[in-house]
């Protein structure tokens, strides 16, 4: 079931290729406005590097949550989903997988390369992998909740960041911590391993919640 | 005597009415004597001076506007379990209340801040996370305004509320130890000099007050609630009380 449901909006990604590749681009063109706006001096950019990388990406991932539950709400797929007797937090886990597969792995991909624009060093551009890596599945986690609560209300694409975006602030904050000390020699392990804790732990709830969500929105 | 008939919003309108006046009043008294004694009884702060009293209405603000996202995270969801609309009214109703509490616990602070240190706002551990409580509020607010059913948006409102607790610890901790990395010394409101009997007279005596105000504003928005979604019932039941 879960393989099905990854494999499912995998392809359906796969033929809309132009909204994948948006979110992307997107990502480049924000972290790139930085620079422009800021000066081009390297020891300022070096500085605001992670938190900028890191913003562009949680907004980034705003964009592409509108699209999570959008379409299979709008064809009544998402009503069929419900009514299978497999466990909707399978359901929602692996729509969230492919979420993150179709719109932070990308993201986490070209991260290093954009990295490459604010000077970092080889092994900090590492952890800002690592760290996009670790961190980005909490943004399709705890983003699939809002998405589910502002699944079909106007003004949904405002909303989700209002409600989203505060809930992201952990994330964001130990994301963004363990790239700057590499920066400034420090080991980025602590920030690392409570990143991976708040991304198990919202592994736990989030689907939960999500599917309940679901069900609210739905009936 | 049966409580729980109480859980029926058309029979608790009447009394909420009845139990207004009780909280009114006192949190009337409260204010007046709490204010008189942190103006006139309470020492000046050999340090601070007298921009220190603006304490008597931040720390109480600060505190409830804390205990009130707790309390209408924990009204959601009884309402959400329990299916109890009065519950679920609760929430939304305590919800403005201690949304402006956090406002005023900011505005207050900022207000604190420029005579003793110097600055409107430093990102202060407990500044940032009263900030990112004040945008969860938003978040609830702004999401039941969006749902014109009003099941739904009581439903919807839970969730989010009961993510947000279970989010607000962390963001707390997340929010500490990304302070203590970025400055090296953060700045102590209050060294824990050992604090004056007055000023902690004045200062419990304006918490309680404004624990009796949120009580009874609660309890009048909760009523204009009861009004606008079951008109009927209500009307009913205070004609007949």
């Amino acid at each position: 079931m879960l393989r099905w449901i990854v494999w499912r909006d995998l392809m359906l990604a796969w033929r809309r290729r132009s909204d994948m590749l948006s979110t992307v681009f997107f990502f480049v063109i924000v972290v790139s406005l930085f620079p422009l706006g800021i000066g081009p001096e390297l020891q300022l950019l070096r500085s605001i590097a992670p938190g900028v990388v890191w913003v562009a990406a949680l907004l980034a991932s705003m964009l592409s949550l509108g699209r999570l539950f959008a379409n299979d709400y709008q064809d009544g797929t998402l009503e069929q989903l419900l009514l299978t007797p497999q466990p909707l937090y399978l359901v929602v886990a692996g729509k969230v997988l492919a979420h993150w597969i179709i719109a932070e792995v990308p993201l986490v991909l070209i991260a290093p390369l954009v990295g490459v624009q604010f000077d970092l060093s080889r092994e900090t551009l590492w952890v800002l992998f690592v760290s996009l890596l670790v961190g980005t599945p909490i943004l399709s986690l705890i983003g699939a909740v809002g998405a589910a609560l502002t699944l079909g209300l106007r003004g949904g694409g405002v909303l989700i960041s209002i409600l989203i975006l505060p809930l992201y602030i952990p994330a964001l904050i130990f994301g963004a911590g363990a790239v700057e000390a590499s920066i400034i020699g420090m080991t980025p392990a602590p920030h690392l391993y409570l990143l991976g804790a708040f991304a198990i732990v919202s592994l736990l709830f989030a689907p939960w919640a999500a599917s309940a969500a679901l069900r609210i929105s739905l009936e | 005597m049966n409580l729980y008939k109480y859980a029926s919003p058309a029979v608790f309108y009447p009394l909420a009415g009845k139990m207004i006046p009780y909280f009114a009043i006192p949190a009337t008294i409260l204010f007046a004597a709490g204010l008189f004694v942190g103006f006139f009884i309470a020492p000046t702060d050999f340090q601070q001076g007298d921009a220190y009293r603006i304490m008597f209405i931040h720390v109480p603000a600060a505190w409830m506007g804390m205990f009130l996202y707790v309390l209408m995270a924990i009204y959601a969801g009884i309402g959400w379990a329990f299916n109890a609309r009065l519950s679920s009214m609760m929430a939304s109703s305590i919800a403005i209340t201690g949304a402006s509490f956090t406002a005023i616990s900011l505005v207050t602070g900022a207000f604190w801040g420029k005579p003793t240190w110097g600055t409107w706002w430093v990102w202060d551990a407990r500044m940032t996370s009263t900030l990112i409580l004040l945008f969860l509020y938003a978040g609830f607010i702004s999401l039941q305004a969006a749902i014109d059913d009003p099941r739904r948006a009581d439903r919807a409102g839970a969730v989010l509320a009961l993510v947000g607790v279970i989010n607000v610890p962390i963001i707390y901790f997340s929010v500490q130890w990304w302070n203590t990395l970025h400055q090296g010394a953060t700045i102590r409101i209050l060294g824990k000099p050992s604090i004056a009997p007055p000023m902690l007279a004045a200062m419990l005596i304006m918490l309680a007050a404004c624990w009796l105000y949120s009580i009874a504003v609660v309890l009048v928005r909760l009523r204009v609630i009861i009004l606008e979604r079951e008109q009927n019932a209500a009307r009913f039941a205070e004609v007949n009380a």
